[in-house]
């Protein structure tokens, strides 16, 4: 028997959130004596593989058929499904990142296994799984009754631990299935930060910036700090930024350790998709902004004195530090 | 073209949650329902465009009892055809509530099924891939752009970071984000035509839930934000190191 985990890669390298759902995998699986398998899908070099051991896996199956690198949910899942019976798996652990979304619906119905989605724990002895629900809101406990169980784990609520080890890569001939779906064109944000739906610190900034020409001191303090840069809504609907980087219920949904708002007031759309940060820092020059009730830290002020100081502040932090 | 549009029934999002019965049963006293914002502004909009474009019919589908049915007439207000309204008792979890809308989908032979990008309630996302395993069709998440050309869609979706592009034909699954369609207000002529179309209630299938609810929990209150003088921005700095443990 064995837990199975998706590996996603993306541009030939293994994502962050793959690392989680390792530790998640190997870590159910050693209170049931179980071992965690990854599937890995998509062109990645051996040893960046073998690296999941450290997290605690203990094989990859590497499907590598250049087939997959058009996207499909249902070709990943048909592969995932048989991977499953091939390694005896009575779990399958996939993060929600969105391709994790559009997969582990289609295993669950596939193989009629009960599915816990937006799993923010591990399983008890009965696999009640805890989740989160409404947005953040609540959370609800999740019984699976079936011998075959999908936890689909919302990235960066786990974390990734690390150990010693290398996995075995092991190469599967497995090929997709004909795909009904012809990728055109993928265009990725560059840089070194990670994608915002598995960035651990986040820099968010909202209308109180009066204008894109602003954001500078945004960048600044999200480059001292190695974090994402984020938006909210009314500011990615006038493009003064990038549409993926607008957080809240109707953008993205993040859950990062710590999220600094800059200059958003905090209405309950946009918490909704925030307010499972572990730490929210927020600065706004109005006292009554309704985002500092959901903060942590909060600072009263302009955000054009306080953001430039509060960068120059980590930077001597940090060269503190060494 | 034929569209189905699964709609499902959500708390308002200004509801304030919570729970009875020991914490195992939403508490729904006082509770204003509301059509799930995605599946009304994005998935329903963007289908009544491609229908007003190119022709065709509009179906919403509802899994749920007659109390669903005046938020159902509201989908109908904004521009749909007709309903129908899969009529289950209790609590049905994703799985369930997939099985009866792909028993509708197959029997109706749709061109394009639509729903948003998840519920604001339960937020699993489940529901259009899991109809679209069980009807066999392809399934797109996450779309913020939908264009058809003949049988031909070019949809835009939201991968991390960035976007994808990619065609696919009909018949298909496809879940809606940000960017689909803008939410329409239903007019007085929506309203009253609703009235008097076609809300059709079919049996259900009966398929058996693969999980349960065991028990919910409201997250911890917030302790009180620690306010920082905008002058002493290093305390903020230690705050973080110190106490927060983030840098």
């Amino acid at each position: 028997m064995a837990i199975l985990f998706l590996v996603e890669i993306a541009g030939g390298k293994v994502k962050k959130a793959s690392f989680e759902v390792a530790s998640y995998a190997a870590q159910y699986g050693a209170s049931v004596g179980k071992e965690a398998v990854g599937l890995a899908i998509g062109s990645a070099s051996e040893a960046d593989l073998a690296q999941l051991g450290i997290y605690g896996a203990k094989k990859i199956i590497h499907a590598n058929n250049a087939g997959f690198d058009s996207f499909d949910a249902s070709a990943y899942a048909k592969a995932i499904a048989e991977v499953a019976g091939q390694v005896n798996a009575d779990t399958i652990v996939i993060s929600q990142t969105l391709t994790g979304k559009a997969v582990a619906p289609v295993v669950s119905a596939r193989l009629k296994a009960g599915i816990v989605s937006g799993a923010v724990g591990l399983p008890d002895a009965n696999f009640v799984v805890k989740k989160a629900a409404f947005s953040g809101k609540a959370f609800a406990y999740v019984k699976v009754e079936t011998p075959v169980k999908v936890v689909a784990l919302v990235p960066n609520s786990f974390g990734a631990s690390k150990g010693d080890g290398t996995a075995a890569v092991e190469a599967s001939a497995i090929a997709p299935a004909a795909s009904r779906i012809t990728v055109k064109e993928v265009v990725r944000q560059t840089g070194d930060v990670a994608p915002l739906p598995e960035a651990e610190l986040v820099v968010s900034a909202g209308r109180g910036m009066k204008g894109p020409e602003n954001w500078g001191i945004i960048e600044d303090l999200a480059n001292v700090l190695g974090a994402t840069t984020a938006c909210s809504r009314p500011v990615a609907d006038v493009h003064w930024r990038p549409h993926h980087e607008h957080v809240g219920q109707t953008g993205v949904a993040i859950r990062p350790n710590l999220y600094i708002a800059v200059g958003i007031s905090g209405a309950i759309q946009h918490l909704a998709g925030v307010n499972q940060s572990k730490c929210i820092v927020v600065i706004n020059k109005d006292p009554e902004a309704p985002f500092f009730k959901a903060a942590d830290y909060g600072i009263v002020g302009d955000a054009f004195e306080v953001v430039p100081k509060l960068t120059e502040a980590i930077k001597a932090f940090k060269a503190s530090q060494h | 073209m034929k569209f189905l549009v699964c709609i499902s029934l959500v708390p308002d999002t200004t509801t304030k949650i919570s729970f009875v019965d020991n914490d195992t049963k939403f508490n729904n006293d006082k509770v204003q329902w509301i059509l799930n914002p995605y599946d009304e502004w994005y998935a329903l909009v963007r289908a009544l465009e491609l229908k007003e474009a190119n022709g065709g019919t509009v179906t919403v589908v509802n899994v749920g009892g007659a109390e669903n049915d005046q938020v159902i007439r509201k989908a109908l207000a904004i521009g749909a055809d007709d309903a129908i309204r899969i009529d289950a008792a209790g609590e049905l979890d994703s799985y369930a509530i997939a099985a009866e809308i792909a028993a509708v989908a197959k029997s109706g032979g749709y061109d394009m099924i639509l729903l948003g990008k998840e519920t604001i309630s339960y937020n699993g996302s489940n529901i259009g891939g899991m109809v679209a395993e069980l009807t066999d069709l392809p399934y797109v998440s996450y779309a913020s752009k939908l264009d058809m050309a003949g049988n031909t869609a070019t949809i835009e979706r939201e991968i991390e970071g960035g976007k994808e592009v990619l065609t696919v034909d009909t018949p298909f699954v496809i879940s809606a984000a940000k960017g689909m369609a803008e939410a329409r207000i239903p007019n007085m002529k929506g309203i009253m035509a609703a009235k008097t179309k076609p809300l059709q209630v079919v049996a259900p299938q009966g398929v058996a839930n693969l999980t349960s609810v065991v028990k919910y929990e409201l997250p911890p209150a917030k302790s009180a934000c620690k306010m920082i003088s905008p002058d002493n921005v290093e305390e903020l700095v230690q705050l973080l190191h110190n106490e927060a443990k983030m840098i």
